[in-house]
């Protein structure tokens, strides 16, 4: 009780202090007094001579104003009608400043204390006025977060502070981005057609997502119709009915400039005719005869012609309009010099887009060609060479995806966690293709139908065990934090590291395949095997073993890539089942039993889907019917794939 | 020598149809519409939907078990015939409904507004409201019809006669029919081809008017569905009956010598696969209003593939094998998906069967195909006495290459 009465004397006694310790004459303070009545009212539509006073008074604590002001932190001293800063220390006290000294005056109780609370609105314009002291500051983070905020909404008035600023700009990186900015705002702002001109110029051929949204505005076009071509507008081109403008539409238009009556439309139409029914006649016709657009035209002529609807344009009239009238889009910038350079600089920048699309698109199909490659790797094994189909080749890729996300459970760290991840995947699926081959696979060698099916039968299971294991919803397998990211050349072409890997890797594998297929022993005998099981088997080598072991490496491979291709997709118990048809479509379009084949099989695929998707970009669904389509077409002609083994190696 | 009549020369298509007929006279007796109530409504629509999975499993069994096509694409052409009278299903009961909610306005609607509101009702879920070309003929039952039979049938020739022409056989054409299916089930899951994405058909169990109930018309369909099947069975063993039948087998077992004794295998082979084709789009047309509903899921590879196991689990290249196994595998299924199956506590797990049916259904079909490759209806040879030619251990044929007896037999 006694700590709190001398906590309140002592409170009393500082609010009847301070007061007197701020300085009102000084000049920010004298400029503040001077806009008090707008600034205290605080409405958007008034507050701009205050805020253009004190950005323009060339005062050293101006800045420090509108920094408070934007920021709340702006009170005003009812009392004396002066301005401070202010902390809130609790709810009741505040610290404040003096604005012209900016030391601090004290503690007092915010009773007599009203904060200023600029709006949004408000505090838009007080940011934009306080770009010209940002753009020079000291600090460069604070220079480039007020260009940032230029790039976004910048206006006429930071035109001539953005040039000012140019000249003492230290650092080349800003400085370079400054009058990148510059020429931006000049484009859309610049006094004179010749500036702007040159402005657009200086971008040709610019990739810039930014240059293309200061010239598309300067494009916007706005249709009208009119019964000659007018005189003294910046005309961007006449439109002919039928062909750049429909009918309907063009009558549209025509009826909203009030060049032309509406037509009657069958709502419009069966609303009249209800309006008017009087007895169950309708002008003349029953009303279950209006069953008949004829008789529902015949009624709505009486009605006309009893003066009880208004005449509606027939379609001849309609169409004589049309005739009449020219119909032209003017653009909204009326200098034809802007809209001409404009069009041409954005024609220039099109074309390098386009060019540049088109490589951004390549790099996207190679990159799903790799990802089909490696899919369909140990395919070109386990069905290529050997002629085995397997269907459940996919749930080994699933299998090696599950293995790098029970790995990631156990080791937290990324990368460690898919270098261990990867041959553990391979160990695991080549056992389990070990024990197929051993258990299933050996005694269907002759039935290769029945092969596809027992496979089958082992893929559904290994399917539902991965859902009754994992659970149906998608499991995460992070990539480690230096392949996060992508490798971006300019605003267009750009490829995440993750697809960079997954390239190297294919590329990996397919040297790894090469290399044990033509300068191993076990390449050798898979060869010999394959060829002539009886004569290999007559040579020494022991056939049931190859199988095994070629099967085995077939499945690991598919692990490995199981691992990759879960990196960028998420892992399911369906994960498979998504590429399986790919793959073997994939080494059937290549040719089996070989691995070139298969390649080029894979970049076929790949660019096919991603030509077709950019074709008809909204609908990946329709981009791969189209591939199988085509596909199934392709076999047509070539129906051993586009590298078909000849002689002896084709067997049947 | 004379010969017999064709049904005393098959005696197991009297058994099978005395069978079906006695079935059918069954379940209607104890159906709620017709009986005593001892089945129920939904039951007999399984029992009635099993029916044309049988019928669908029989022209498979027609192009695998005897023509040697092991075709990963018939259950589209069963699907394809289901979309195609789900049209009219559902082009018919929106008119009906529209025409009533109409007919309380001012002024009777024209035909163009009918068509127009029933527009806006069947594609208002895929953000449209026209009609795409292909429903042109969905206003007329008899028209649709003719397209469950052509759809499906022109869609197989097309598709055969190029796969064929090309002589692309064996698993290469299984995973070319399996990349057919798998293009038309992605085509049907577009909002853009105009059967509604995959929202599907719905709404079809509901017979346009008819003012039975559902009691009733289940036991209409069952009808159907036995007489359809009966007849396919017919169809089915008269055609491969007689010499077209051994033409038919002689290209399963070797179509290269077939084709050198001067027989068009291609042409043999299409008639075939379009034959079966129109069969199994009639089946998916008795059996989607069974079901009441048809999505692009149903089309997807993987019903194809299951086609493929009933007939193998059934025993290919007996007709009556394709029926026992869509039978009993389809019903099965049923049961154990259904959670009526109790589940098996091992202390440390419980296998509850709706999630571990399908592993026992993979593993049984792989020991299936390598103990028993001639499926359940290899039981009967042993009633029978039915074996492959005994020929004492010596080859088939005078070929190096041709089958030994052991291997005939497996």
């Amino acid at each position: 009780m006694f700590l709190r009465l001398i906590a309140a004397a002592a409170l009393s006694l500082l609010a009847a202090g301070p007061g007197s310790a701020q300085d009102a004459d000084a000049p920010i303070q004298q400029l503040l007094q001077q806009h008090s009545g707008i600034i205290q009212d605080s409405s958007r539509r008034t507050i701009q001579p205050a805020i253009d006073a004190i950005r323009d008074s060339g005062l050293p604590r101006a800045q420090l104003v509108l920094e408070k002001w934007a920021a709340r932190e702006m009170w005003l001293d009812e009392e004396t009608g002066l301005f401070v800063h202010a902390e809130e220390i609790d709810r009741d006290t505040l610290r404040i400043f003096d604005f012209a000294t900016g030391e601090e005056i004290g503690e007092v109780p915010d009773d007599t204390y009203d904060q200023l609370k600029p709006n949004s609105g408000i505090r838009g314009l007080i940011n934009s006025a306080l770009v010209r002291f940002q753009l020079s500051d000291p600090d460069p983070a604070n220079r480039l977060s007020a260009l940032q905020s230029l790039e976004r909404n910048g206006n006429e008035s930071h035109l001539s502070v953005l040039r000012d600023s140019i000249d003492g700009e230290p650092d080349p990186a800003i400085r370079a981005r400054k009058e990148r900015i510059e020429r931006l705002l000049t484009i859309s702002f610049g006094a004179t057609a010749d500036e702007r001109i040159a402005a657009m110029e200086a971008f040709r051929g610019d990739l810039g997502v930014d240059v293309r949204a200061k010239l598309n505005p300067i494009l916007t076009t706005r249709t009208s119709a009119g019964a000659a071509l007018p005189e003294g507008v910046n005309l961007a081109r006449e439109l002919t009915p039928g062909t750049d403008i429909t009918e309907s539409e063009a009558y549209e238009l025509l009826v909203s400039e009030g060049l032309a009556p509406a037509r009657l439309t069958p709502d419009a139409q069966r609303r009249t005719l209800q309006d008017n029914i009087v007895g169950g006649m309708v002008g003349g016709v029953a009303v279950p005869d209006l069953r008949s657009p004829a008789a529902r035209d015949r009624a709505y002529a009486a009605l006309v012609g009893a003066g009880r609807a208004e005449p509606a344009a027939t379609n001849a009239e309609a169409a004589r309009a049309i005739e009449d009238h020219v119909f032209y889009e003017t653009y909204v910038e009326t200098d034809a010099a802007v809209t001409g350079a404009a069009e041409d600089v954005l024609t220039s920048i099109e074309m390098t887009v386009a060019m540049n699309q088109f490589l951004d698109l390549s790099l996207d199909a190679l990159s799903l060609a790799s990802i089909y490659f490696l899919a369909a790797i140990g395919l070109a094994i386990t069905f290529g060479v050997m002629g085995v189909i397997n269907m459940a080749h996919g749930e080994f890729i699933m299998m090696g995806a599950y293995t790098g996300y029970v790995i990631q459970q156990i080791i937290p760290n990324y990368t460690v966690s898919i270098l261990v991840a990867i041959p553990v995947a391979f160990a695991v699926t080549f056992g389990a293709g070990v024990a197929m081959e051993r258990l299933v696979i050996r005694w269907l060698y002759s039935r290769p139908l029945e092969t596809l099916l027992a496979t089958f039968g082992i893929s559904i299971a290994l399917q539902q065990i991965a859902k009754n294991v994992f659970g149906t919803q998608a499991r995460p397998l992070t990539s480690p934090g230096w392949l996060d990211g992508a490798w971006i050349m300019n605003d267009v072409v750009s490829i995440s590291y993750i697809r960079i890997a997954i390239f190297v890797l294919a590329l990996v594998f397919l040297a790894v395949f090469l290399f044990i297929m033509k300068k191993t022993r076990l390449g050798l005998e898979t060869r010999a095997v394959t060829q002539n099981p009886r004569m290999a088997a007559s040579m020494g080598i022991n056939p049931d073993r190859v199988n095994m072991l070629t099967f085995g490496l077939g499945s690991g491979i598919a692990g490995i890539a199981g691992v990759a291709i879960g990196l960028y997709a998420k892992v399911t118990s369906e994960l498979g089942s998504d590429y399986i048809v790919q793959s073997f479509m994939t080494v059937v379009v290549g040719g089996v039993g070989n691995i070139w084949g298969t390649l080029l099989g894979a970049t076929m695929i790949g660019f096919l889907q991603k030509g077709i998707e950019w074709l008809n970009p909204s609908n990946t669904l329709a981009a791969q019917t189209y591939m199988i389509v085509f596909i199934i077409i392709f076999i047509q002609f070539r129906p051993r794939g586009i590298i078909a083994l000849r002689g002896r190696a084709a067997g049947d | 020598m004379t010969r017999r009549p064709f049904i005393l020369r098959n005696p197991s298509i009297l058994i099978f149809l005395a069978l079906l007929a006695i079935f059918t006279a069954a379940v209607t007796l104890m159906s709620e519409a017709f009986g005593t109530a001892m089945i129920s409504t939904s039951f007999v629509k399984t029992l009635g939907k099993t029916l044309c999975l049988c019928l669908v499993a029989l022209a498979m069994d027609l192009v695998w078990g005897y023509c040697g096509i092991l075709s990963l694409g018939h259950f589209a052409f069963f699907g394809l015939g289901g979309y195609m009278i789900g049209m009219w299903l559902m082009y018919a009961r929106t008119e009906i409904i529209v025409t009533e909610s109409l007919a309380n306005a001012a002024i009777p609607p024209t035909d163009q507004e009918i068509v127009d509101a029933i527009g806006t009702q069947i594609f208002g879920v895929v953000g449209s409201s026209d009609f795409p070309p292909i429903w042109a003929f969905a206003h007329s039952l008899p028209l649709q019809l003719l397209m469950v039979v052509l759809v499906p049938g022109l869609l197989a020739l097309v598709f055969g006669w190029l796969a064929f022409r090309s002589r692309v056989t064996g698993v290469y054409l299984s995973i070319l029919t399996q990349a057919m299916t798998l293009a038309l089930s992605l085509y049907l899951f577009q909002n853009e081809s105009g059967l509604r994405g995959n929202n599907g058909l719905s709404g079809l169990q509901n017979l346009p008017g008819v003012a039975a109930s559902q009691a009733v018309v289940s036991v209409w369909f069952l009808w159907a569905s036995a007489l359809a099947l009966g007849l396919g069975y017919l169809l089915c063993a008269w055609v491969v009956s007689g010499k077209f039948g051994s033409v038919v087998r002689g290209i399963r077992d070797d179509e290269a010598r077939v084709r050198f004794l001067g027989y068009s295998v291609e042409g043999y082979k299409l008639f075939i696969f379009t034959l079966t084709a129109i069969i199994a789009g009639i089946a998916g047309a008795l059996y989607y209003p069974q079901a009441g509903i048809i999505n692009p899921g149903e089309v997807a590879p993987i019903a194809s593939i299951y086609l493929a196991v009933w007939v193998a689990i059934g025993g290919r290249g007996r007709l009556y094998g394709a029926v026992i196994g869509a039978a009993l595998v389809s019903l099965i299924s049923t049961w154990f998906t259904g959670g009526l199956v109790p589940s098996v506590p091992l202390g440390f797990y419980t296998i509850d069967w709706v999630d571990w049916w399908l592993v026992l259904l993979g593993l049984s079909f792989v020991l299936v195909t390598l103990f028993a490759p001639k499926g359940i209806g290899g039981l009967f040879d042993l009633v029978s006495g039915r074996f492959a030619p005994d020929r004492h251990g010596a080859d088939y044929g005078p070929d190096k290459g041709s089958l030994q007896e052991e291997e005939g037999r497996g």
